[in-house]
Parts: C-alpha cells; structure tokens; sequence
C-alpha cells in the first residue's frame, strides 16, 4: 500500500504569510486540553528521528506537578547530511517561536530555550531580532513567554535530549539515565518539552488548519509532511517537503542520477537501502525494510556507483568514533572496534568472517548503550556490511 | 508507608518498596548483578553497562542500577541475552585496558579481574587498543599514581573526588575515543588541587589508581643492620588491617598486628596513639589561650574557630581551598609528624641512637599522610621526621610476603617508650574521635570534673552525619579558668570534603559561631581513609568505628592528659605544652596554595 504512494511535493513549512502574530493570539484563546487533543488527532510524531507521539510528550508535561517548567527546541542539527533546521530557523523562524510560545501556554512553561548547533553561530543574530521582535508582541497581548538562544559548542551528542540539557547546565554534555524522562525532570530537573525544530513547526501549521488538513497528508502511522535533506550524488541536492509514506524507488526516480546504487535513510545512524530493495522501501515511521522502521531524520543521502560503500562505512564510524560522548563502554569501545575491524579486515588482517562478529557486536551496541547514538551504529553498520559485503573485503 | 511493586525476577516473584532499583531488588533475593561503575557512596552513573538485564518485552536491555522497579516488571538476570551482551561488554572493555594482571598492584583485588575470571573471558578476538594509544604513568605525586592504561572510564574517582570530596581534582575530558580522565589542564596530580586523600584509589575497580607505595624500601631499611627501624601505627590501621588479611570488617587486630610488625624485623614498634595524646595536651592548651584572648584580653585579632590539623588532606584543602583562614588552623603538627620528630630528638636520645640511624617508618590509613610526611616544613628533628609512609593495605602486602599466618599470631603489646596510648588517642580514628579526645580533656582542665557523660562517652559528637554539632557549658571552672564560667563551648565535626566545604561556607558567611571545628578528609574519619582496604562503603565504616569505639572502652586509661608516657615526656623533655622545645617540634605552619 505505502509503497505505491507517489511522491508528493507540498508547501506548509516555508510558506511565509505573516500571519503568525494572528495565530499565537487565536490559539491560545483556546483550551491547552483542546490544543493537546488536536496534537493528538493530528498523529504528528517527532521529526528529529525518534518519532515519539508530539501531543503525548506535550500533555506528559501539561500533567507534570511543577511551578517551573521549560521548552526547549533542539537545533542541535547534527546528523551528517541534515540541513533542514538551519533553513527553518532563517527563513521562518517565527513559526517556531510562536510554537514553542503555544507549547508554553499548553504546559505551563513561561520560559524557552533554543539550543543552537556551534556550527550556526552565523544564525544567532537575526534569530536574536527575530526574538526580541516576538518578545514584543507577546507583551502587547499580556502573554508571558520568554525564550533565548543558547549555543551549542559542537559536540554531535548535544543533540540527544539529555546530553542537551547536561549541556545547558553547564556539565558535561553526556546523556542521563531514563527514566526519569525530560516530561517529568528535564532541565534543572523540572518537566521539561523538547521539540526537533521541524516539529515545532509542523504544530504550527495544525494550529494554523487543523489536524485533519496534517492528518490527511501522509500513510497511515506516518501522517503529514516532513522536510528532506537531500545530498549526495544528486543533480539537485537542497530541501524538499514532501509528504510522509513515499517509496524509496520514487524518490530514487525524481533525485537520482540515473546511477543510484545506494540511499543512506537518516544519517549515519540511519540505514543504508541498496537499490535492489529500492522497491521495497516507504520512508515513514514503519518502513518495511528487515523489519525495521526506516528512520526519518530528513538526511537522504543518494551514492552512486563511483562510491566505494567501505569508504562511506569509514566515514560513518570515524564520525562515530570522534563524537560518542564516550561514557558508556558499548559506544566509546564498540565504535572503535567496528572501525578498526573493519580496516583489518580490508587489509586481511582478520577474516571476512570477522565482519559477522562486529555485527554481533553492534547488536549488542544496540541492546546496552546508554543512549541513541551507540544504539544506531547497529542501523547503518549491519546495512552496510550484509548489503554490500564484497566491497568490505576486496 | 512506602509503597511496594510485583515483579518477578527469573521466574520468581518479588515484592519490593517503590523506587527501589533492579539491581536492589535483586540484592535482596540473593542474586548478585555484576557492577563496575556503581559504587554505594556514590550517585548512579549507568555508564560501564555492566549491570545489564532483560524486562521482558523490551528489545533493549536495561542498566539494573540505574533502573527503577516497576509494577509486573519480568526481569531476567542471566538470560542468554544478557549473558552474551554482558560478555561482549567485558571484552570490549578487556580490549582497552591494559590487561597485564600479573605486573599489576591491584592484582587479586581488581573488580575488572573477578569479572573477568567469572565470565571465562580466555580468548581475545577484538583488537587490543592499549598499544594504539600513547599512555604514560603519572607518578610525580609522592602518594598517588595515575596510569590511564588500565582505567575503564567508569568514572568513579571523578565522582568521588565531585560528590564525597567536593575537590574536582580529577574531571572527564575529550570524547569519543579520546575520553579520558584527567586533572586540569592535564597535569600531573602532583601539580593540581588533589588533597592526597587517595579516596579515589580507594573507588577504582582496578589499578589505574594506586598509592605510591615505599614496600621496597622499608624492606632495605630493616634488612640494613646500621639502621634503627622505628614504627608507628596510626588509630584507624588495626580496625582495618584484619579485612586485608581476611578477616571480617570491624576486626581489632590491635595486638596481633604488633606482634606481626615484629617479626617484620621492625626494632621498635610504637604507637601513633601516643601523639595523638599529645596532640591532645598540645591542641587542648593552644584552644584554651586562644579562648583567653578572645574572652579576656578581647584581642580581636585571635582566629575563632579553630580547626583541627591532624587530617592532612584537609590541610591541603583549606591551603587550596580557603587559605585565608590558615590562621584558624590549630598549629599542631599531626600526630604522625609530632611522632617523627620526637622520633629522632627525645626517643634517639633516650635510647642512646644516632637520630641519623633512625629510619622512622609510619602505618597509616592514608595517603595524604604520604605527602604530608614529604612536605618540606616536615624536618624539624634535623632530619626528615617520617620516612616512610605505608597504607594499611601495603602493611598487609608486607606481613604476606613475609609470609606471617595473620591469624595464628598471638597479639603483643606496644614496645617503650612512646608505646602508651589512651582510648582518647584510638578515638582520633572515627570521625569526632579528635573532638572528644579533646573535650574529655579540655572539660576536665577547665572544672576539675569529667565531662558530663555517662561513661566518657560523648554521643553527641559521635556518629556518621557529614556534619554534627555539639556544645558544653562550662560551669563551676577552677580558678585558673574562671573566666570561661558560664561560656557554651560550641564544636562542630565536619567528615569528608565536601562536609568540610559546608562549614567552611557557614563559618565564612558569618552564620557559624563555633569555638572549635574537628575536621576529616575522609568520610567516617581516618577509619574510611583513602589507604585502608578495599572496598570501603558505608555498612564497613560503620563496622570499623564500633571497633574503634570498642578499643576504646576496653582500655583503663581513656583520656589523653593521664597518659603516663606523656607526663613523662612534659617531664622530661618538653617541659610544658606549647613551651619552647614543643613549639619547635610539634607546631608547624601553612602554606597558600591556588585553586589552579
């Protein structure tokens, strides 16, 4: 069913109208239940990549017992190949601190924080006047919401939720145990929501024409829009909003070049789809692919048949190697095993056979790290190596 | 009160309060998860991955320490899941340490090696990192040794130095790969503001973090026959030696452990008791002068509080921490140092020995007491008062290479002189011991009657609270002390750093009125220093200070100012406290130190 859906160009995100004085001021006219229940009806999931239900992680802090509490939208954008934040946040970034002023109103938090990624440091003053002139207006209407910028200072494990929060309190940025979940103890231990930049603005646009208008668009579990990184050996790389539950072929069809032999879904802690499994890919939540939802961070990124699939497998796990936080033993040693082993494997130093138990290692990765990074080497690590074999060994 | 959860725990099921951990959970039926980077006194990290279990129906497994108990939970300990992912995860962590057990110091008691040896780890598959990486031993410190080679990274040390210390001398940095632990900016130990308190080697699992150890030397020094071999023994040492030895914690091994220094070859063995006694005489009497000034001569210039000096990682701390209050700090040298130095002046001469003969040797449970003994001010017998500082632990490695059976020596008393010693001076091992020790003192120099507590024993000061308080009116004062009638001596007790900050920060805000301040690197005292055995946690020091309290009421003579050796030594010797020969030998002074 998803994979026949065909791939569908739509325009919510950039449409710039102005108009977000009008919808802050209409919308929180209304109940915060009612706005939750319209999350909800919508079925926006985050667009970061995890895909955790947006109206749930709203109504979990709405019902958290706290005087103080916090939003936080996370433009840590780190992902190799994601570059969709920046573009939200400079071309409309109204949208999303009128987002972050409602999910205020909806949970009772009267502060917000936006964690921007080190490298965006360029963003950081339109992005302060951008503020400064929204900070107005929600004076003008007696709304009180206060948001500030804080910079991230490079480290890709900033982007995990709680490693943000380390990091904005001035620790060390290294994921924390859960539970407890930023809902209930987030940023200086109070119940907290933190929003993907994207999602954010994806609950303006519900807010803006209702949760069916979102709901419509989309498969089913994979409902509305999401904007696509789009890189690689690409005659049209850039930002695409597209809807939700397109096949890979399609995709393949409309931004190849012509020598597609592979597309990296998600990033390096995506999964590889070569192109005999073209056919069988959706891009949503559930994918189809060995089972496993094919995950949706935005980050496409096309290789042709000039690409050496090892040389890419390096890359990955020296960026993985270089940014676990390095805390948790799976992570800080599995990544540098997987990156050494590979490399004696392609030198000879170790069997071919080896290649099987590094991937029994990346599963136990996937069971015991402390947090998403090392849990997703396993994603592109096992496509990589199982799909393209050969190139690993000769 | 507490509410209780359900769960089953490998098929069986468990009732157990709300809020309690798999891994609590699992303690108590028995069944043990293995751990490396949770430590009882310390908070959960959930980072060495070690503890991992299966809940059924979650496709990841669960760090048992750092999980709560939820109601219907099924949890399996020892599923082939779990087995084989927690294999993988010692492994992966045999690849990056540095594995040769048989060249290690903690070989035999290293939390990496059991593990190891329980999971049958024989083979090594994985690439071995160490040689990859260019490590180098940090061994600059006189009391502590730092090799990265053999560090997991399970980060107990950092939070050690962060959560028990309030020190942050070692911190975490870089990452990926390259995640170390490291001092600031990198340097050595030696060069930063670690106390020497060794609580760190203390909570490593493994040998990254060792003492300096001087066994090799100590051994010369006895087998040298031109040489005197004193020894001393700190308070703390026999309530902790027995453990290292194989006996259960809380053990007084009190006589046993002289008779074993003995046939070490030692020449004369001798107790740090008996300086702690005369810290007493020497410490009570400087309170008291200070007292008359602030109270009698109203000269506003005497430092109040003042702050006890025996524990030589606090002296660090406050010369890092808080160094304009040096002036606070009792000018009493610790009992190990005033030992040292009457070593090689009263004792040389009383025995006919050339002082420069004498190796003077101390048992201690501690390592900043390495440091201590090293610091340049520390010559005051005209020669290097201590020579060598031992840890409990390298104590014990000496009586096993001599190959003495522990527990088949018969216990013998303490050689003369300076082998007398009340249960005021084995007091100073437990935190508040020093406190007491010197109200007992104080008390009865001031009324002429004891303290007003049933059989000396002086709870309130007593106890494992990170900081307590007490106060004493003083009524009815003989007439030398009549100026202190009707004044509430107010003390307060003060174990483990980051306790110590706490004063620190009450005293320097003003709020604190205190006259006299006991304070103690280490939590519970010297009894839980950074050189007794490990482990150490919590439910051991409190079997280590009942011990120590034991002692204590087992002895006659239990306040210092009755010490009989110590009359003789004012008699003979030092004449009176804080005379001319005391203050040249037993005072000392500070140095001020940066935070950086």
């Amino acid at each position: 069913m998803a994979n026949s859906h065909q791939l569908k160009r739509v325009d919510f995100i950039f449409r710039n109208e102005n108009d977000w004085e009008k919808i802050l001021s209409n919308t929180i006219k209304k109940k915060p239940e009612e706005l939750v229940n319209e999350l909800m009806s919508s079925e926006l999931k985050g667009r970061g990549g995890a895909g955790f239900p947006t109206g749930l992680k709203w109504k979990f802090t709405a019902e958290a017992k706290s005087e103080k509490k916090y939003v936080i939208c996370n433009a840590d954008e780190g992902e190799p190949g994601t570059f969709k934040d920046r573009e939200i946040l400079s071309r409309v970034p109204y949208k999303v601190l009128t987002a972050m002023a409602v999910c205020g109103y909806v949970t009772g938090a009267n502060e917000g924080f936006i964690y921007l990624r080190g490298e965006y440091k360029f963003l950081q003053p339109e992005l302060k006047k951008a503020i400064d002139e929204f900070e107005y207006y929600c004076n003008e209407i007696e709304f009180d919401f206060k948001i500030s910028v804080f910079m991230g200072s490079g480290a890709y494990i900033c982007g995990e939720e709680t490693a943000l929060m380390e990091s904005m309190e001035g620790k060390r940025g290294e994921p924390r145990n859960k539970p407890p979940f930023p809902s209930e103890s987030g940023y200086l231990g109070k119940p907290t929501v933190i929003n993907n930049v994207e999602t954010l603005v994806h609950t303006f646009t519900i807010f803006k024409y209702g949760a069916k208008k979102f709901y419509d668009l989309g498969v089913q579990y994979s409902r509305g829009t999401k904007l696509f990184s789009v890189s690689g050996d690409t005659p049209k790389p850039g930002i695409y909003e597209l809807e939700l539950g397109m096949s890979l072929q399609d995709f393949v069809y409309e931004f190849g070049d012509g020598d597609t032999k592979s597309v990296q879904v998600g990033g390096a802690s995506g999964f590889l789809v070569p192109r005999k499994k073209f056919k069988d890919a959706a891009i949503g939540f559930k994918g189809k692919l060995r089972g496993i939802s094919l995950p949706t961070g935005g980050s496409m990124m096309l290789f042709n048949s000039s690409r050496s699939m090892f040389n890419v497998l390096d890359n990955y796990l020296e960026f993985f190697r270089e940014e676990s936080c390095g805390q948790c033993t799976p992570c800080r040693v599995g990544c540098q095993q997987l990156l050494l082993g590979i490399k004696a494997v392609k030198r000879g130093d170790k069997p071919a056979a080896y290649l099987d138990k590094l991937i029994r290692l990346t599963e136990t990765m996937q069971y015991t790290a402390k947090c998403g990074l090392g849990q997703s080497v396993a994603n592109s690590f096992s496509s990589i190596v199982e799909n393209f074999r050969e190139e690993m060994i000769y | 009160m507490s509410k209780k959860v359900n769960l089953t725990i490998n098929g069986f099921p468990v009732e157990i309060e709300t809020g309690k951990t798999i891994l609590e959970a699992a303690d108590s039926q028995g069944i043990t998860i293995p751990t490396l980077c949770y430590h009882k006194d310390l908070c959960v990290a959930g980072n060495c991955r070690v503890c991992i279990v299966e809940v059924t129906g979650q496709k990841r497994l669960s760090a048992a320490c750092a999980t709560p108990c939820e109601e219907g939970m099924e949890i399996l300990t020892n599923s082939l899941k779990v087995r084989n992912s927690r294999k993988h995860i010692i492994e992966l962590l045999l690849t990056e340490h540095n594995a040769d057990c048989t060249k290690c110091y903690r070989n035999g008691n290293c939390e990496l090696q059991t593990l190891a040896s329980e999971y049958k780890i024989m083979t090594q598959d994985f690439i071995e990192l160490v040689p990859l990486k260019k490590y180098s031993i940090d061994a600059y410190s006189p009391s502590i040794m730092k090799d990265d080679s053999k560090c997991i990274r399970c980060q107990r040390c950092v939070r050690t130095c962060a959560e028990l210390q309030g020190v942050n001398a070692l911190t975490v940095a870089h990452k990926g790969d390259e995640m170390k632990i490291t001092t600031f900016l990198e340097k050595h130990m030696r060069d930063v503001v670690c106390t020497n308190c060794g609580q760190c080697i203390n909570h490593c699992p493994t040998g990254a973090l060792v003492e300096k150890n001087y066994i090799e030397e100590v051994w010369e020094a006895i087998a040298n026959p031109k040489k005197h071999v004193v020894v001393q023994t700190a308070p703390a040492v026999r309530v902790g030696l027995g453990e290292e030895l194989g006996l259960p914690p809380g053990t007084r091994v009190t006589g046993k452990m002289v008779a074993a220094l003995k046939r070490l070859g030692f020449d004369s063995v001798l107790d740090t008791d008996f300086t702690a006694d005369l810290t007493i005489m020497e410490e009570g009497t400087e309170l008291l002068t200070r007292l008359k000034k602030a109270l009698v001569d109203k000269d506003e210039t005497v430092d109040l509080p003042m702050a006890t000096s025996c524990s030589p990682g606090w002296i660090k701390y406050i010369e890092h921490m808080y160094p304009e209050y040096l002036g606070n700090l009792s000018t009493c040298k610790s009992p190990q140092q005033m030992f040292g130095a009457l070593a090689k002046t009263y004792y040389a001469k009383a025995r006919n020995i050339e002082p420069d003969n004498i190796v003077s040797v101390s048992i201690m449970p501690c390592t900043a007491k390495k440091f201590e003994a090293w610091r340049p001010e520390m010559h005051d017998s005209g020669y290097r008062d201590v020579d060598y500082v031992l840890t409990t632990r390298e104590l014990a490695i000496l009586i096993k290479q001599a190959g003495l059976d522990f527990e088949k020596i018969e216990p013998v008393k303490y050689d003369r002189l300076m082998g007398d010693s009340t249960g005021a001076g084995v007091i100073f091992g437990a935190t508040g011991g020093v406190m007491e020790a010197a109200l007992r003192t104080v008390y009865e120099i001031v009324t002429g009657r004891e303290v007003p507590f049933d059989n000396l024993d002086i709870t309130p000061v007593r106890g494992m609270e990170g900081v307590r308080e007490a106060s004493i009116k003083i009524e009815n004062p003989v007439e030398d002390w009549a100026f202190l009638d009707g004044v509430e001596l107010k003390c307060a007790v003060a174990h483990g750093l980051v306790n110590a900050k706490t004063v620190m920060e009450s005293v320097k805000s003003g709020k604190a009125d205190y006259h006299f301040i006991e304070f103690m690197a280490c939590p519970g005292g010297c009894l839980g220093g950074g050189g007794q055995p490990i482990p150490t946690n919590p439910e051991i020091r409190k079997k280590r200070a009942e011990a120590i309290y034991a002692e204590d009421s087992s002895l006659t003579i239990r306040k210092s100012h009755e010490n009989p050796e110590v009359l003789k030594l004012y008699k003979d010797f030092l004449k009176e406290p804080l005379g001319e020969v005391s203050h040249h030998l037993l005072h000392t002074k500070y140095t001020k130190r940066q935070r950086y």
